[in-house]
């Protein structure tokens, strides 16, 4: 999924305090679950805001909507009938459900509520981990199931660097280095001999080096 | 090992005798003298002279011109290049670059993120790996032809070397590791300061196993202290380094005036064990803004006179 963090409070007031009537729009899917921008922390965010202008002495008017997906048409047009009531959109959605909000209602303003972070999975509640950086041309046969673009500070195909110590990455005593882990599960598998077997120069051109990137099926489209 | 290029750090190793790097850092400005003058300190002691490639991360003046410069006095460089900081595009274009200034030899390294220097907050580009710069380069020699696989004129005659560190993790797969990049083509190897000889010597036992000494030659690397305080920096601070504990000792039992002359004992000692492991074709001295100490050490480690080419 895609992983996001909240935004700074003080940078949501900034984004949204010369407005009056405000539209927080959550949504329902990873956001939600990476508890940066569902229904719960639209209501936090909220009473937050409400409380904020309050003391300061300002009269505004912040309506909580969390929509299932902020990605698609359907359900982004859910909040058609009422969008013009509102003088600004803060969204808690990822950069897509964002630009998303503002590619289809031209004229309002939309502010991002949260900060996307990466596609990554849940490790435990309160842990989220980057997995893959959507390289458009996936390795993962090669590595071992685990990615080293995304999960090697050096993005090294032919791995591990000579910075490499006790498991742990050159950047960080925190983070695990990506080859140790390819190597464990080669281990694991009984496939180190494949550690040999040397990866090519990568076409990057299906990578964001290509430029915006489009998945076309005609099969499906209607 | 026949020799491919006119470099002069091939023709010592391919005749058989123990060649001598050294190392030099570029400043952190614009003057040249400062390279200047760390190369004539010890250009009668070494056969060729690594320039480093913006080392840990720090912006400094580039490499290239550094190896210019060499080039100018009439000695060998080495050019370090590291996939951090340009694509295939400037990688090749720079090879192609030092090559019309006829330098021969290359180093490919990965480089240290850029998050230990100056531009932490700045991209990285790894566009290729060590090992793909490798064959990169390779190629362009031996086909004559560049990554999209246009052909080259006057491809670059570049001797092509690789780091190995024997002491980082997983231990397991570093004597794997060296044959991937003798497989890839490296044709020279400079390994990480090595301060834990007994580890060394079963990686090199690895390395002979697998006849790998025969492919490739290996320059061992070493660093001399200046400090104890630099010795347990090393040990603790710097990635992939294994400084043993009685390493840190000898240096840490001399009073602080004694402690530098301890550090160059330790280093000549090491060369000198060294020189007794088969395999090792050479040495890599790395006296880190400490280059005045090079004559000394390769004098007294008896590596002197260094072969006339
Ligand atoms: S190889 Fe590419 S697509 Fe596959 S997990 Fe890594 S970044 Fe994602
Ligand atoms: S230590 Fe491992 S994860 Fe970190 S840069 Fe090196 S190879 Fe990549």
């Amino acid at each position: 999924m895609i992983v996001a963090e909240k935004k700074p409070m003080e940078e949501v007031i900034k984004e949204i305090k010369d407005y009056k009537n405000i539209l927080l729009l959550g949504c329902n899917e990873c956001v939600t679950v990476c508890e940066a921008g569902g229904k719960k922390e639209v209501g936090i965010l909220a009473s937050a805001l409400r409380m904020y202008f309050l003391n300061q002495g300002e009269e505004k008017r912040i309506d909580e909507v969390t929509l299932e997906r902020q990605c698609d048409h359907e359900y982004l047009e859910e909040i058609r009938d009422r969008i013009d009531t509102y003088d600004a959109v803060l969204s808690l959605a990822c950069g897509v459900g964002v630009q998303f909000m503002a590619d289809k209602y031209v004229s309002i303003p939309v502010y991002p509520g949260v900060n996307t972070c990466f596609l990554g999975a849940t490790e435990k509640r309160g842990l989220w981990t980057e997995r893959c950086q959507a390289c458009g041309q996936c390795i993962l046969a090669s590595t071992a199931g685990i990615c080293p673009i995304s999960r090697c500070a050096k993005r090294i195909l032919n791995g591990p660097c000579g910075g490499s110590t006790n498991g742990k990455c050159e950047i960080s005593k925190e983070l695990d280095c990506a080859w140790q882990l390819i190597i464990n599960r080669l281990k694991a598998m009984s496939r180190m001999d494949d550690y040999e077997i040397l990866l090519d120069i990568k076409d990057w051109s299906s990578d964001r080096a290509g430029g915006p990137r489009k998945v076309v099926r005609e099969d499906v489209q209607e | 090992m026949k020799e491919k290029t006119p470099s002069k750090l091939e023709k010592i190793l391919a005749s058989g005798n123990l060649a001598v790097t050294s190392e030099c850092g570029p400043p952190r400005g614009s003057d040249p003298e400062a390279i200047i003058e760390k190369a004539n300190l010890i250009k009668d002691y070494v056969d060729a002279i690594n320039i480093t490639d913006n080392q840990t991360s720090v912006t400094r003046m580039c490499s290239l011109a550094a190896c210019i410069r060499l080039k100018l006095m009439g000695l060998e460089p080495v050019l370090q290049m590291v996939t951090r900081d340009r694509n295939r595009i400037a990688l090749q274009s720079d090879i192609l670059g030092a090559a019309s200034f006829d330098i021969h030899n290359m180093l490919c390294l990965s480089g240290d993120h850029q998050s230990f220097g100056d531009c932490a907050s700045g991209q990285n580009v790894h566009d290729l790996d060590s090992m793909q710069l490798i064959q990169t380069v390779r190629r362009m020699r031996d086909e004559g032809k560049f990554i999209g696989g246009d052909e080259i004129k006057r491809p670059p005659k570049m001797f092509v070397g690789a780091a190995a560190n024997p002491f980082a993790d997983p231990f397991e797969i570093r004597v794997a590791r060296l044959a991937k990049k003798v497989a890839a083509g490296a044709e020279f190897i400079q390994t990480q300061c090595i301060y834990n000889l007994d580890k060394f010597e079963k990686w090199m036992e690895g390395v002979r196993d697998r006849g790998l000494h025969e492919k490739v030659h290996i320059l061992a690397g070493v660093t001399p202290f200046k400090s104890a305080g630099m010795a347990r920096y090393m040990k603790n601070k710097v990635p992939g380094m294994d400084v043993p504990d009685e390493v840190v000792k000898r240096m840490s039992d001399r009073p602080k005036d004694k402690q530098a002359e301890e550090g160059i004992n330790i280093c000549v000692e090491s060369i000198q064990r060294l020189k007794e492991i088969k395999g090792v074709h050479g040495f890599h001295v790395m006296a880190i803004e400490w280059e005045e100490k090079v004559p000394e050490i390769v004098q007294r480690a008896g590596l002197l006179p260094r072969p006339k080419m």
